[in-house]
């Protein structure tokens, strides 16, 4: 922790004189998805430069970090029941969502950063999966992006982490979001946030890369590049298994 | 211990996976089926995306399958011609069910469909088998029983193309046996199972053909027609996971075995009853899951992936 609080200070002194700045850095930016992947905890942390000397009259800050995984288009189904069987039946679709997100803050959301500042800069989950684009011919589309919510903070796919950041002297903050097991590949999006009377003053982008590693990478890519050759692989491997199987347990008997 | 699996890009545990492989490879084992109808719903329940578990099921029968065939071929009690007849059925049948199981996937009903042919398919093989392994059981229970006649002359034997068929004795149409082959094709891409459950009484029943090799030849054609399967599922939707099918595969081959040395000790005719009484239960509880109101009525899927 120390070592990561002296890198926090390098950081600050680097940074040109302006208005209150953040800036901040990751324990790590790659994660790699291999059999054994179970899942990672990422430690986020960085300092406040302030533009006046820190008195007792200081303002107060708040800081807000949320990690946004790949968007990609979904479909959410309802089911209804049709001649006594429960089946889907209705269907929003929405262009692009992220396939993860976390809202880690200070306090309270609510508390600390005005609707208006939330909206423009879709900083909570709510905002984040662009309700508006939701197409489908039904009455209530709010109750399936509900629904989209409510499932994914389900399986942690979303997150919302209230006093989650941990402020240290109004200057230096850390904290740590955990990456469930079931994550997409791609690059995932770290913002933080510095807020100041409910606006955010400045903020500061990074990102962590989530691919996949080792055989998982080569099967992976094997099995969408050339599928042919991957479905072969796989019938291969099903002979030899069935066959080596009765061979062996035939001469352990014998 | 948590894996993670490649292509259904979920985390799962090898344990369960294990423990499923071998449990569906012990009652294979004892009631000489190849438990693809257990496997692919079992999936389903611990969250593996139907389209990767029914893909994966089916790879899973070619090594059960083959493990299987090859006493048959040292008993010469596989009917090659028969097996050949029903297997050429069998690939159309699979072509048809693949393109079923992209169209009804894009209609995001492939959940339904799979569910309700689980339901009709077991139910009614179910209840068959479970009326007609306790008549046995009964009629084993006297002394003496009736003789069934050899054989019958049906509407079967007086259709054109007929063809001999030595190793079986039989000397009938080649439509029968297509129509058989292109049904269990079928069932083989959109179910994820070897059709089996439906082969062997098809090939008894419909086709008068001794028992003796009905089981070698399915086992036969099921090699060829889930190996297939398998290879156009890979190629059009992406989705035969290699990783779930291994863990599948060594817990099924290990559990063969040993079910095969509990089966040895158990009545035929009680097994026959039980293995009834299993299937009837699989269609049960997924006939309750579509009657009774889901906890969740809303579920999400990713455009383009499974």
């Amino acid at each position: 922790m120390r070592v990561i609080l002296a890198l926090a200070l390098i950081l600050l002194a680097a940074l040109p004189a302006r208005a209150s700045e953040i800036i901040g850095a990751l324990s790590h930016n790659r994660v790699s998805l291999t059999a054994n992947f179970s899942g990672s905890e990422i430690l986020i942390f960085g300092a406040i430069r302030h533009d006046t000397p820190l008195g007792d009259d200081a303002p107060d800050y708040e800081i807000i970090v949320t990690i946004e995984g790949p968007r990609h288009p979904v479909s959410i189904w309802r089911k209804a029941r049709r001649l006594g069987i429960w089946t889907n039946v209705e269907a929003v679709s929405m262009g692009s969502v992220p396939s993860f997100h976390a809202v880690a803050t200070t306090a309270p959301l609510e508390q600390i950063l005005s609707p208006e500042e939330d909206a423009r800069h879709r900083i909570s989950t709510a905002h984040a999966i662009r309700p508006e684009q939701a197409t489908g011919s039904v009455a209530d589309v709010d109750s399936f992006t509900e629904a989209l919510m409510r499932l994914r903070s389900a399986d942690g796919a979303y997150q919302s982490l209230d006093r989650w950041v941990f402020l240290d002297r109004n200057v230096l903050f850390r904290t740590t979001v955990a990456l469930p097991a079931n994550l997409t590949e791609g690059a995932y999006t770290t913002r933080m946030y510095l807020v100041r009377d409910g606006v955010v003053e400045h903020q500061f982008r990074t990102a962590i890369f989530v691919r996949k590693e080792g055989l998982e990478r080569w099967l992976h890519q094997l099995a969408y590049d050339r599928p042919l050759a991957y479905g072969f692989l796989a019938l291969i491997i099903a002979l030899v298994a069935g066959w080596g199987a009765s061979a062996m347990f035939r001469f352990v008997r014998s | 211990m948590q894996i993670y699996l490649p292509i259904a890009e979920v985390s799962a545990n090898a344990l369960t996976l294990l423990g499923i492989g071998t449990g569906v490879g012990m009652l294979s084992g004892m009631f000489g089926v190849g438990g693809g109808f257990l496997i692919t719903p079992l999936l389903f329940f611990i969250g593996i995306p139907p389209a990767v578990a029914v893909a994966t099921g089916v790879n899973q029968v070619v090594a059960s399958s083959v493990s299987g065939v090859l006493a048959h071929f040292k008993r010469k009690t596989v009917d090659l011609k028969m097996g050949t007849v029903l297997l050429l059925g069998g690939l159309i049948g699979s072509g048809i069910g693949i393109w079923l199981f992209r169209l009804l996937s894009n209609l995001g009903q492939i959940d339904l469909a799979v569910q309700l042919a689980y339901v009709v398919f077991l139910g009614i093989i179910g209840a068959l088998m479970f009326q007609e392994g306790l008549r046995a059981w009964v009629r084993t229970s006297r002394p003496n029983p009736r003789r069934r006649k050899l054989h019958t002359h049906t509407w079967i034997h007086a259709l054109p193309f007929k063809m001999k068929f030595r190793t079986s004795g039989l000397y009938i149409s080649v439509i029968p046996p297509i129509l058989i082959g292109i049904a269990v094709g079928m069932l083989a891409a959109v179910m994820g199972v070897g059709g089996g459950f439906i082969m062997v009484p098809a090939m008894i029943y419909l086709l008068g053909m001794p028992t003796k090799v009905v089981v070698g030849t399915s086992l036969f054609q099921i090699i060829f027609v889930a190996g297939f399967t398998t290879v156009m599922h890979a190629v059009t939707s992406f989705s035969v996971d290699i990783y779930l099918a291994l863990f599948l595969i060594i817990g099924g081959v290990v559990g063969a075995q040993v079910g095969t040395q509990i089966g040895m000790k158990l009545k035929a005719e009680a097994l026959r009853v039980l293995l009834a009484v299993l299937v009837l239960s699989v269609a049960g509880k997924i006939a309750l899951d579509l009657l009774l109101m889901p906890e969740e009525l809303y579920s999400i899927r990713v455009v383009g992936r499974h």
